[in-house]
């Protein structure tokens, strides 16, 4: 499929980007890698009058980590986050997760900016957003805002953003190197999209009483969202494997999953307990360096 | 909208639509049909060529987004006449069948072997899980790169 006929536009500033959207008045849509962007217009599912190309303002590819946490810009890359000399110490569960997104040639292109407003919740990004309680700044005509991860989606590929802002980047908070985490994901081909994922992590005190569970879900259909009600009844417990299987199949029960070609809900469900077991395990037991 | 790049090594310029993807402006606008053009929505690597240096899927990439930057096509891994370390590895290990997909496997395992050309059997299916094949059952693909990194690693100590 080709896309429909669209004009496109490479602003250098931020500020000239911010008059054309909005100008547009709607009619436009922003790409950066184009990795998600670019199916959607290619099979007509969206078809913008203008596109509004990011690459060509400086900065929004930025990685800082301080002892406030770590942020990261709308156009970094995935490949950027895998070969980045300190995000791994700094943010190891998003790290873990990120190499499991996509494939080598989109790696080298798509961002965490556009999977954040792509909002798909079978994405590795969004998911990590919500779970790792980020922060997503975007900047509007009026100024910033500072949005809540689990605030900014609002359902599938659906979000808060307004047609005349930007995201800009997206702030994690600072990461304890004793903490507990763990990733799991289940995909047919590595790279592909999740038919199940979970992303957790817990503090543990001298007792190895278990506080701050999170427990983050991908690929549940609607949107990223944390698994609430496994997360109270972890806090305060010497977390042990056994507990959390029957857990994750009691909190899971009443969920709604997607039921397709790849997979019925049944067994995308029973795909989640698991995915959420063997993260808890990995928390539990860390591999050795 | 007028776009100018370096294709393999010459200057491309040309006036393109905005909405035309890198591959068929590749295929169409300037008559290199090497790059295969298959799913358009970046799940199968047929289109892969290099941008900068780095492997990209090219129906995920408009022209327009090319404009300034450094393309090579797997017609510009090759000399005429003589095949390159990869061509002939691929060959020794009949690494194709058809053919379609066997562009886009070389492209992406050539910038691979560029850039890690120590890589071990476990990275090459990894970055080779993004191209699909369906004739060799991949074995002889991952084989003819395997075979292809002593080359690499030579052209590397140079």
């Amino acid at each position: 499929m080709k896309s429909t006929d669209f004009d496109y536009i490479s602003p250098h500033t931020l500020q000239e980007a911010l008059q054309i959207l909005e100008q547009a008045n709607g009619e436009v849509k922003i790409i950066s890698g184009g990795q998600s962007l670019m199916p959607i217009l290619n099979y007509r599912l969206a078809s913008p009058r203008l596109l509004l190309d990011l690459q060509g303002i400086p900065g929004l590819n930025h990685v800082n980590i301080s002892p406030s946490g770590t942020t990261l810009g709308a156009r970094v890359r995935w490949v950027d986050i895998e070969e980045h000399p300190m995000l791994r110490a700094s943010q190891p569960l998003l790290c873990a997760a990120i190499d499991h997104v996509a494939h080598y040639q989109i790696r080298n292109r798509g961002t965490v900016g556009g999977s954040l407003s792509h909002a798909d919740p079978a994405a590795e990004m969004p998911g990590l957003a919500v779970a790792l309680e980020g922060v997503i700044n975007l900047v509007g005509p009026i100024g910033n805002r500072r949005v809540n991860a689990v605030d900014f989606f609002l359902g599938q590929l659906s979000t808060c953003m307004a047609s005349n802002e930007i995201l800009i980047d997206i702030e994690l908070p600072f990461w304890p190197r004793e903490r507990a985490w763990g990733f799991s994901e289940f995909s047919r081909r590595k790279g592909d999209f999740a038919l199940a994922g979970a992303a957790v992590w817990f503090d543990l005190d001298k007792n190895a009483t278990a506080s701050n569970v999170h427990i983050g879900l991908i690929g549940t259909g609607e949107k990223p969202m944390r698994l609430i009600s496994a997360e109270a009844k972890l806090n305060g417990q010497k977390l042990a494997e056994y507990m959390i299987q029957d857990v994750a199949k009691e909190c899971l029960r009443a969920m709604r999953f997607q039921s397709d070609i790849h997979a019925s809900e049944e067994y995308r469900r029973a795909l989640m307990v698991e995915m959420i077991s063997n993260a808890f395990a990995q928390a539990l037991h860390p591999l050795k360096d | 909208m007028q776009v100018k790049m370096n294709v393999n090594g010459k200057t491309f310029e040309a006036d393109v639509a905005a909405r035309l993807n890198l591959a068929d402006c590749i295929r169409h606008e300037m008559d290199l049909t090497g790059t295969h053009v298959a799913c358009e929505h970046g799940v199968c690597g047929a289109c892969t060529v290099l941008v900068n240096g780095e492997a990209v899927r090219s129906c995920l990439m408009l022209a327009v987004q090319a404009h300034g930057q450094e393309v090579l096509t797997v017609e510009g891994l090759s000399n005429d006449d003589e095949l390159s370390a990869l061509q002939a590895s691929f060959r020794k290990h009949n690494a194709l069948q058809c053919g379609f997909c066997t562009p886009g496997f070389i492209t992406t395992a050539h910038a691979l072997l560029s850039k890690e050309p120590h890589c071990d059997e476990d990275r090459i299916r990894e970055v080779l899980s993004g191209n699909l094949c369906r004739c060799t059952g991949y074995v002889p693909i991952v084989q003819a790169v395997l075979d292809a990194r002593v080359a690499y690693q030579k052209a590397g100590a140079l």
